[in-house]
């Protein structure tokens, strides 16, 4: 079901909110959470398409803020989009004239109460996430730096800024990569003496993982460019010869270990719908990322 | 073993992950491992929780080569997968899928079985490693078993200290599914058998219930909560029912339902273990052996009846009309002796003696042919002591419940009573509702997949033990006993909610079982 409202205000909003969830038969009920996100008309699409899709392992109140332009007198227009094989409602908000500056007063009284609420920037990428007005509210805020233009600068930002709770998704797309490492050392008895990450230039998400390897095995690992795509290639120096973990094509991985028959697993790249969901499910800060984050910058871990 | 460095108990998005190994599945021609097992091995597979080099050994008496077996675990996973098909992940799983024909009783097979798999650890590293799925009747284990112990397949060679091995010991596990006996005698007699050859810690019994999500939450409920524990005890509760109806009728499983009927079918194993899990102490930790402890504790202060002629019930299902069409009655049933004293529905009414629960009857109930299939745990508490309104503003007040509904609509429903709008004080029930399917729905694995997974790795908290097992019969077998020195069980109309002597025997203690 689709409600359009133009020029509308916010307790507009909530009665058309608490209509919708009447006459659907309550499909708000089960909500777990409150969805901020931070996009333009640009990215809004896909966005809340990713959102919707996380949202069948999350049913959650999806709040998407869409900055118009900023001149002119504020305006308020709100699209709700309830029921279409989605739980959970979506509330497209466009904001327009002074009043997208003020996002959050907005947002504050459409969130559903004694609800966590996570704030998710597809886009334009804050230097403090946790100092903006819609990140404070926030449990978690994620953000993304592949998308940034310059993600090595805007990992660096995000490691200065960095308060528990951040997270970020070119992390959440290392998870995969990490467990089968953490599943092939589980066999290993040899101890790992160094390594090699090889990915794409301009990867955050193969830089988190290199100095993840470094920080846990507490041995050198060093970046190398590749074609792509994303990461390639992770090798294991050992004494007993190299251990390998080689992803040509973004979707199968071959394993190759000294002695042993090469093994195939699929690592394929995931869309943003699975990270989302990925990072939805965990509301506490991720500690490990925190590390991660700093020792890319190489600045010690924030103290909490 | 030296820790792993990249393993940090802080850092929970590495999931568990099983080593590397072969499965074998025996029985794979049968419903269960078309419908259930395959699809949740694939599953596994595209949420990446199997090792790399995962393979699966089919074992059935069909003249099937490895790309026909193949084809059939295919079109399985493409019917019954809950997760979407993915090419790469299945050309994964598919290298590593291999077939051996043979009889059980055909030594040759056996030999030829000890070969595959030793073709595969050299071929995909899978490093001796076997786990032995017996998707089979209970009446093929011993063989099975025998013939595992003879080619060599059930014990794992001693470590060698080779340079470049792993000088970590292999494993050998089998699983099986229930029933596991049909009394005590049977079931300690089917326990010697398999342990003869594994070891018990090697032995998964399968229960699929408790690898429901729903079952798994009822842990969380009871011992993460403030706000149930204190009330979970005989001053509050007022009585338990547990639940499982189904609305189908045997199908075609007369060979193995008759003779052993809804009693030991499902209260000995799926009914009693939601009993012990609604009824345990706290356990220490949720360690395998500390939750056993528990279950094995409240299943031994588990009471049967003094008079079972009124503490328990059973019928059998007539012919009638069961949700628009009429079925034939269990006796009519192909394959089933007309004089069968089979019982399609079993109820019994438990006590457990200890000071949480003296006083409070478990009422358990399974049938077939019921009018809904539904399993569900009610936990009805008492009426309040007072009620400062008057008799006919509460007329329609009944006892708070706690209902936790195991399949299907997996979910917590609480019952209270509310005040009707309006501008007289009338105070009716109501129910607020937390369901699985709303808030987790897609995310949430298949018992299977849990199990299987489980299985690999060698976490066995979910998996009932011998000592439950025999408890579990202990309670059951002089109901049994007193039942074949009776009269035939009570026919009741397909598609009604069972036996009248059931609804008495509520009706005796002045309650009434829930509404199908």
């Amino acid at each position: 079901m689709l409600t359009d409202m133009t020029d509308t205000t916010t307790a507009d909003i909530r009665a058309a909110l608490a209509r919708t969830r009447d006459q659907m038969g309550g499909p708000a009920t089960g909500v777990v959470l409150n969805l901020i996100i931070m996009t333009d008309e640009s990215g809004q699409h896909d966005a809340v398409r990713a959102a919707s899709q996380a949202g069948r392992e999350h049913p959650c109140r999806v709040l998407a803020v869409i900055a118009r332009e900023s001149r002119g007198p504020s305006r308020l227009d709100a699209e709700i989009r309830s029921g279409e094989g989605t739980p959970g409602q979506t509330v497209l908000l466009r904001l327009y004239g002074p009043m997208s500056e003020h996002a959050d007063s907005v947002v504050m009284p459409l969130l559903v109460p004694d609800t966590p609420v996570v704030t998710w920037w597809h886009g334009l990428i804050p230097a403090v996430p946790s100092a903006q007005p819609l990140g404070v509210l926030a449990q978690r805020r994620v953000t993304d730096t592949a998308r940034a233009r310059a993600p090595a600068e805007a990992l660096a930002a995000l490691s200065a800024g960095y308060r528990p709770g951040d997270t970020d998704l070119s992390w959440t797309r290392a998870t995969p990569w990490r467990s089968l490492l953490a599943a092939t050392a589980d066999q290993l008895t040899d101890p790992i003496l160094g390594g090699v990450v090889g990915a794409e230039e301009h990867n955050p998400t193969a830089d988190l993982l290199t100095v993840w390897l470094t920080g846990r095995l507490r041995v050198p690992f060093s970046r190398e460019v590749s074609e792509g795509p994303g990461i390639t290639e992770v090798r294991l120096t050992a004494a007993g010869g190299d251990v390998t973990i080689s992803r040509p094509d973004g979707r199968v991985a071959t394993l190759s270990r000294p002695g042993q028959p090469d093994r195939h697993v699929a690592l394929h790249r995931r869309d943003i719908a699975d990270l989302l969901a990925e990072e939805l499910r965990r509301l506490d800060p991720d500690e490990v990322y925190g590390e991660s984050l700093a020792a890319v910058a190489g600045i010690p871990a924030v103290a909490e | 073993m030296r820790p792993n460095p990249l393993r940090d108990p802080r850092d929970r998005r590495i999931p568990r992950l099983a080593g590397p190994c072969v499965l074998v599945l025996f029985g794979v021609t049968g419903d269960l491992a078309s419908k259930k097992l395959l699809p949740a091995i694939y599953d596994l597979a595209n949420r990446g929780l199997l090792p790399p080099g995962f393979s699966l050994v089919g074992f059935a008496r069909r003249e099937w080569a490895d790309a026909d077996f193949a084809q059939i675990t295919h079109d399985s996973v493409k019917a019954h997968a809950r997760t979407p098909f993915r090419e790469e992940v299945w050309q994964q799983l598919r290298e590593g899928i291999r077939f051996v024909q043979g009889d059980f009783c055909d030594d040759g097979a056996f030999d030829s079985l000890a070969r595959t798999v030793a073709e595969l650890d050299a071929e995909r590293g899978t490093g001796g490693n076997y786990a032995f799925y017996l998707s089979i009747p209970p009446d093929a284990f011993p063989v099975v078993i025998e013939q595992l112990k003879r080619s060599g397949l059930s014990s794992p060679p001693e470590p060698e200290p080779e340079p470049g091995g792993d000088g970590q010991r292999s494993w050998r596990r089998v699983v099986i599914e229930k029933p596991f006996g049909h009394d005590l005698a049977s079931a300690r007699e089917l326990n010697s058998m398999l342990a003869a050859v594994f070891p018990p810690h090697a032995v998964f019994r399968i229960d699929h219930y408790l690898g429901k999500e729903t079952v798994q939450n009822l842990l969380a409920m009871r011992f993460s909560n403030t706000l149930f524990e204190p009330i979970w005890n005989r001053g509050y509760v007022d009585h338990v029912q547990i639940t499982m109806a189904e609305d189908i009728g045997i199908g075609g499983r007369a060979g193995y339902y008759d003779g052993i009927g809804a009693a030991r079918d499902v209260i000995q194993n799926h009914l009693l273990q939601l009993l012990a899990l609604t009824a345990m102490e706290e356990p220490l930790s949720f360690a395998a052996e500390s939750l056993r402890t528990e279950k094995e504790k409240v299943l031994a202060a588990v009471q049967i009846p003094a008079d079972l002629a009124t503490g328990s019930a059973r019928g059998q299902y007539a012919s009638g009309w069961q949700g628009g069409i009429e079925v034939p009655g269990y006796l009519e049933e192909e394959g089933i002796p007309p004089h069968s004293m089979t019982d399609t529905y079993a109820a019994i009414r438990l006590t457990i003696d200890n000071r949480r629960w003296a006083g409070v009857p478990f009422y358990l109930r399974a049938g077939k042919r019921l009018p809904t299939r539904m399993t569900e745990i009610a936990v009805i508490f008492q009426r309040a002591p007072h009620l400062p309104f008057d008799a006919t503003q509460t007329k329609e007040l009944g006892q708070n419940a706690l209902v936790i509904r195991v399949q299907p609509d997996e979910g917590v429903t609480l019952r209270f009573g509310s005040k009707v709008p309006g501008s007289a004080m009338e105070v009716r029930d109501v129910n607020m509702d937390f369901a699985y399917g709303e808030s987790f729905t897609e995310s949430s694995p298949e018992a299977y997949e849990r199990l299987i997974l489980d299985v690999l790795i060698g976490d066995p908290p979910l998996f009932p033990r011998q000592e439950e097992v025999e408890l579990s019969w202990r309670i059951l077998d002089p109901v049994e006993a007193f039942w074949a020195g009776h009269d035939k069980p009570e026919q009741y109309p397909a598609g009604t909610a069972g036996p009248v002597s059931a609804d008495e025997m509520l009706a005796r203690d002045g309650r009434v079982w829930r509404r199908l």
